[in-house]
């Protein structure tokens, strides 16, 4: 038997309690995708028109800072969602996405996102619930790596 | 819960027991661990445990234990250089005499864990006091399901340990999640803060015992984690730490809230401390 994307992406937590219409429409933006260690997802500044789900591998949001070189913001794994700055004007990518290792991921067409969240709106809904789980968990582990806890607290 | 009896040593509990530096050796920057020969050639003590030690003429500070338990003829404690008592104990050098008071204090729960997955969550320098516990379980590996160990460092170069790290997650028995919360590109690990790793770590929530270690922000983010992971409050334990004098309940320095961490902790469970971890100033 073989799996359908419906059925790959249902599996995924990301999208636990989607129903089958929805998961549908996502299947028909998405496709598989591989990238070679050490190949970028993409770059700062390019026009953010893709958003990834991890299935295997190590990904690193990196940032060039000049006089220091890049430097590893976040490291994403197997289940994380990849890229947000499509949901954004105006729709670049903030940062570099660096697979460390072997990547497979499913890719999702931004555009066609956009505008079938648009048409769509409990899809959008549902899509954005997910999203911004996501954002405000990010937010709070960046803000934890801003406190330094372990640095010298003296 | 044990008594303060109980769990008070048998030597005089005010008394520091001149113990000889053996050896002085630097782990990074700012931490160093020191090993002290017992004058009796015996020192036994529980997994979570501390000392009260003592550095003549300039004070006293409680340290964990943070060498092995089934080797008792060496008391092994690591340590970060951050004031007057701990500066003074990095300038201790072989052949010197320092004053050690106890073992005091609770124990990590691991005869509660037999039976159980186990995971360790340490933070920084929190994987000193967590060691002896890791020690214990692989050496009764057979006692436990799931062992993971995820550790939390502030850079790759900050990171305590790194050999044994390299070791256990080498076993085909262990789980060793790491990561750095800063790091350049020569680092191939994961970034990012140690309660993502719960998220991911491969354990039955259900069926686990967490034993977690390090600043009280992150214990209590991640103690968060794994609540909402489903690990129930009472299978959380926390290692807290409290300005103290005597060690031994009659002073009150160590007061957390209506409890002292010096013969009630240092080991707690999240249930008794989730009130209290967001009162400010307790
Ligand atoms: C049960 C227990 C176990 C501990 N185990 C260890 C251990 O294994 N290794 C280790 O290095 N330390 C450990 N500590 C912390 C250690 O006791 C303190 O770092 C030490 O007392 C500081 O004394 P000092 O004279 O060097 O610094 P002080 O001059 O007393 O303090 C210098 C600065 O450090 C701050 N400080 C003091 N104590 C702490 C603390 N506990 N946490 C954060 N900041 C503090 C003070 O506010 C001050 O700003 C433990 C503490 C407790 C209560
Ligand atoms: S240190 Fe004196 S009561 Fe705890």
């Amino acid at each position: 038997m073989t799996t359908t994307l419906d059925q790959v992406l249902g599996a995924q937590a990301f999208f636990a309690g989607l129903d089958d219409e929805h998961l549908a429409t996502l299947a028909s933006v998405a496709e598989p995708v591989s990238v070679a260690i050490g190949r970028k997802v993409f770059h700062e500044g390019d026009v953010a028109d893709a958003c990834y789900l991890l299935l295997e591998g190590d990904v690193a949001l990196e940032m060039d800072i000049p006089g220091r070189g890049p430097h590893v913001l976040q490291t994403l794994h197997a289940g994380d969602m990849l890229g947000w700055s499509w949901l954004v004007s105006p729709f670049r990518y903030a940062y570099d996405a660096q697979a460390l290792t072997e990547v497979k991921a499913i890719r999702f067409d931004a555009v066609a996102l956009r505008s079938a969240k648009d048409t769509d709106k409990v899809f959008g809904y549902e899509l954005m619930q997910r999203f911004a789980e996501v954002l405000v968990r990010r937010m709070q582990a960046a803000r934890l790596q801003l406190l330094d806890v372990y640095g010298n607290a003296h | 819960m044990a008594t303060l009896t109980e769990l008070t040593p048998k030597l005089a509990p005010m008394e520091p027991v001149p113990f000889v530096v053996r050896s002085i050796r630097d782990e990074l920057s700012d931490t160093f661990t020191l090993e002290l020969d017992p004058p009796d050639g015996v020192f036994e003590f529980l997994p979570g445990q501390f000392t009260m030690l003592y550095v003549f003429g300039i004070g006293e500070v409680p340290i964990s234990v943070s060498g092995d338990p089934a080797q008792p003829s060496t008391l092994v404690q690591t340590i970060r250089g951050v004031g007057a008592v701990t500066y003074a104990l990095r300038q201790v050098r072989p052949g010197d005499v320092v004053g050690v008071r106890g073992p005091f204090g609770t124990e990590w729960p691991l005869a509660e864990a037999d039976g159980h997955d186990i995971v360790f969550v340490a933070g920084g320098i929190g994987l000193a006091p967590l060691r002896p516990a890791i020690y214990s379980v692989l050496a009764n590996r057979q006692r436990y399901g799931k062992v993971v160990l995820l550790y939390g460092a502030r850079s790759p170069s900050d990171m305590l340990f790194t050999q044994e790290l390299l070791e256990w997650g080498g076993r085909y028995d262990v789980d060793v999640l790491i990561t750095v919360d800063n790091a350049d590109r020569q680092w191939r690990g994961a970034v990012g803060v140690v309660t993502k790793l719960v998220r991911r770590a491969p354990f039955d929530p259900h069926d686990t015992v967490a034993m977690v270690c390090g600043p009280e922000v992150m214990m209590r983010f991640s103690a968060q984690e794994l609540e909402g992971r489903g690990v129930p409050q009472h299978r959380i334990h926390l290692s807290m730490e409290r300005n103290m004098k005597c060690g031994i309940g009659l002073c009150g320095h160590c007061q957390f809230g209506g409890r002292f961490v010096c013969w009630q902790g240092p080991v707690f469970s999240y249930d008794e401390l989730a009130p209290l971890l967001l009162v400010k100033e307790v």
